[in-house]
């Protein structure tokens, strides 16, 4: 079932690094493995082993949508994602360079600029991603989600101070 | 398509590049990965070859399934003449280079001659540039990586590199990628010194269209939730190898003092859990990080916890790491072993190969075979952590009269300290034990003294001999693709049917080698994971290629056949003890003395073991001297290889 305003939820601390997202996401749209068409991509520092997955915010003022001068990208409220119109997309890359999290891309290959579409609602990353380092959840729950995990790590913290004072 | 990915063939002398495509009819008969680079390999050397000179070629391949909507196809495979064998070299590793050389065009590299002065590979998009390394040269692994990258100013790039062990020709220097993803065995990163060669970089955005994307990809969440599914890969992913260590040596699996002992007392440090609370220390909760693809994320990261190098971030360290610098060496030290596995990722050697030869030298310690004089003052006797720390250190940089000849290899350098030393060398085909002792595993002891590139556990270990399953169920796994009418028993310690096991698993092992899928993805660690019947529907997905179970299993069958021609070719024989399908004396006449009771006492019976290869021997197709039969070359229609198809 499709739920109005979710949002793909990242903990780069559970990423393992491994792109099976890149991959997924890649063959779902196109049908090709191709990291480079991958609406996902991980960004990495190995000598640190810190594993980062970047994707599309969705973002509610979104600059790629302002930025577009064919007015080719738009608000989907049902799915609360942010979509290209292909008909209208004039292809000027405008929208490659403004976003701040390098979500937009374009394609070579295809000549076209893509973005993450969350697959309709049933977002294939999050389908395959068993460590649940991307998760797809409603928007109004990521601030409590987040509260909780790090209450937890305070809590933790405060029992071993506890346990060692004692 | 996976089909159009190419093969090129890359002088170093001359510079000349040849890029060719791959015919189906070549696919058909060796699929990909190390079956064609068993092809390759034959057909490109000659018989006698150099293994450290230009004419001894250098294969580099992904399987057929790399980088495809099938799972875990992260491993590259490496194959050469092996100069610590002198016969097959063949090394397997998990990372992101090989993905990335299917994304740049290539599914195989021939790589001959020598360059005059270091230089590297660069791989993009169907093109091949032989660039100056004179700068990386000296590097370790991880900073040559790191320095390709900046030099090329892009870090996506992946590399397959040498560290100082591979470029001061140390015979069991390995390739490596990534932190720590190595292809350890048999030399292949000494080859790669001795080409001059510093390191193969690839960067890759080529498209690589999947037959079936919408069926490959249902296809492969089925497979993975089989996957994870798996107890045994559930707690690889989260202890990663070191479990195994744990487990095997609580039985008395694990040689200790090089081959005195069975089990490391005293261990705790270094037991699975120890290694993990490490890990979670001093990096976090999360982590465990993954190959290419896969949801099995066996590799823990940790840093350095005390000493020196306190601080520093490594990944592993692997199951032979806890024996090479933990077992064998009997220094049971999380920071030994840590810190040993750290040195070995960095200078690009054989963890494994280095943590017994260390081990052997101190078993010629303790019996006066080579002394403190010979040693440079070094105390190298059993026990020494700093010995261990300091001789890894020797071996790669081949410092001083003991540490060189190690370097050579465990054969040669027996020769030159004379008397005994040979009875002491725990080897089988001149490669080194892995640390367990298969002295009460009869099943095991034959994968070892028969696998295809030495002494080695990852060619043809029948692994789950060791959980006892009910005969019903050994006859489901041992009985397909091709019926088995003998009989298969659950006792580890029996020797019926293990022949057939150890062939069935041969194939097995070279069915995931040739599709580029990692072991933890097959019947390896888990009696419930995909094999022959799964693998067809995977491959007709992704590239469209409709074989039956049947076939998959005679392709694994010709491509172990190549091998053996190979290894026939460069000298093996039966029973010789430098080359042949021989274990060392001790298995034979030394009976474990510690672990449980059914352990205790064991040792292998000469005379069953001789039955057992001639089984093995029987089931292959060889005559009892362990040459291919006319008719099997014929029937696995390799009779008149080498064929120059490619």
């Amino acid at each position: 079932m499709l739920t109005k305003d979710k949002v793909l939820m990242i903990n780069p601390e559970k990423c393992t690094g491994c792109r099976l997202c890149e991959l997924v996401c890649a063959v779902k749209h196109d049908g090709a493995s191709n990291p480079s068409r991958s609406r996902i991509r991980v960004m990495k520092w190995e000598m640190d082993g810190v594993y980062i997955p970047m994707a599309c915010q969705q973002c509610q003022d979104a600059p790629c949508m302002g930025v577009c001068p064919a007015n080719a990208i738009s608000r989907n409220d049902e799915l609360n994602v942010i979509e290209i119109d292909y008909d209208k997309c004039i292809g000027c890359r405008s929208c490659v360079a403004i976003c701040p999290f390098g979500a937009m891309g374009f394609n070579s290959i295809d000549r076209k600029v893509f973005k993450c579409d969350l697959c309709d609602g049933d977002p294939q990353c999050v389908r395959f991603c068993e460590v649940e380092a991307i998760e797809y959840i409603d928007a109004d729950d990521v601030a409590i989600l987040k509260k909780q995990d790090a209450a937890a790590k305070l809590h933790a913290t405060s029992n071993k101070v506890a346990l060692k004072s004692a | 398509m996976a089909l159009d990915r190419k093969i090129a063939y890359i002088n170093l002398t001359t510079g000349d590049v040849e890029v060719k495509s791959i015919p189906l009819d070549v696919r058909k008969k060796f699929i990909g990965g190390r079956g064609l680079d068993a092809y390759l390999l034959l057909n490109h050397s000659k018989k006698g070859c150099d293994p450290l000179g230009p004419a001894n070629p250098l294969i580099v391949s992904g399987g057929i399934l790399t980088a495809t909507c099938a799972s875990a196809t992260a491993r590259t495979h490496i194959m050469a003449k092996s100069p610590l064998t002198g016969l097959l070299g063949s090394a397997n590793m998990g990372g992101f280079f090989a993905p990335e050389m299917a994304w740049a065009g290539f599914h195989h590299l021939v790589i001959k001659g020598k360059a005059k002065k270091p230089v590297y590979l660069f791989i993009k998009n169907g093109t091949i540039e032989i660039r100056d390394a004179e700068n990386i040269w000296g590097k370790t692994t991880t900073d040559t990586q790191w320095a390709i990258q900046d030099e090329l100013n892009d870090k996506e790039v992946k590399s397959l590199v040498i560290g100082p062990a591979g470029e001061n020709l140390v015979t069991f220097a390995n390739v490596m990628t990534g932190i720590k993803n190595a292809g350890g065995r048999s030399g292949m990163g000494a080859v790669m010194g001795s080409k001059n060669l510093k390191a193969i970089a690839c960067r890759g955005t080529m498209d690589i269209n999947i037959a079936h994307p919408v069926e490959a990809l249902e296809y492969n969440k089925r497979f993975i939730d089989q996957i994870t599914s798996a107890k045994v890969n559930k707690t690889q992913g989260t202890l990663g190898t070191p479990m195994i260590w744990g487990a095997t040596n609580s039985w008395g699996g694990v040689r200790t003092r090089n081959f005195q002992y069975n089990q490391c007392e005293y261990a705790d440090d270094i037991e699975p859990e120890a290694i993990d609370e490490i890990c979670e220390e001093t990096i976090g909760p999360y982590h465990m990080a993954g190959c290419f693809g896969c949801q099995v994320h066996c590799r823990a990261q940790y840093r350095i916890p005390s000493g020196p190098l306190k601080g520093t971030y490594d990944e592993g360290p692997e199951y032979t790491s806890q024996g090479a610098f933990g077992g064998e060496p009997d220094t049971p030290r999380a920071e030994t072993v840590l810190v040993g596995n750290h040195l070995v990722d960095q200078y690009g050697v054989d963890n494994l190969e280095i943590g017994s030869l260390i081990s052997w030298a101190m078993e010629l310690y303790e019996e006066g075979i080579i002394t403190s004089k010979d040693t440079d003052g070094l105390d190298l006797r059993f026990g020494n952590d700093e010995a261990v720390l300091e001789m890894i250190e020797r071996i790669c940089f081949r410092k001083g009269k003991v540490a060189d000849a190690l370097a050579m290899g465990g054969i040669p350098a027996s020769k030159i300290f004379g008397k005994n030393s040979f009875d002491f060398l725990i080897q089988v085909k001149g490669m080194s034990n892995l640390h367990s002792d298969e002295r009460a595993t009869p099943g095991l002891a034959l994968n070892i003294a028969t696998a295809s590139r030495g002494s080695d556990h990852l060619r043809s270990r029948p692994a789950i001999d060791l959980y006892h399953l009910p005969e019903k169920v050994l006859h489901k796994i041992y009985g397909n693709p091709v019926p088995f009418k003998g009989k298969l028993s659950s006792e580890h310690t029996e020797y019926v049917g293990k022949a057939w096991q150890v062939f069935w698993q041969e194939n097995c092992y070279m069915g995931v080698d040739c599709l580029g899928i990692c072991k933890y993805h097959t019947t390896f660690l888990g009696a419930t994971l995909p094999n022959f019947e799964d693998w067809p529907k995977v491959l007709y997905y992704n590239t469209g290629l409709k074989f039956t179970p049947k076939e998959l299993w005679n392709i694994s069958e010709r491509c172990n056949m190549l091998e053996r021609l190979f290894n026939i070719r460069e000298g093996l024989t039966r029973n010789d003890l430098e080359k042949g399908d021989m274990l060392n004396h001790r298995y034979f006449d030394e009976p474990c003395r510690r672990g449980a009771p059914d352990v205790v006492g064991s040792m292998i019976d000469k005379k069953k073991f001789i039955g057992m290869i001639d089984d093995f021997y029987e089931h292959k197709g060889l005559d009892q001297n362990g040459i291919p039969k006319p008719e099997t070359l014929k029937r696995l229609e390799i009779a008149n290889e080498p064929s120059h198809m490619l």
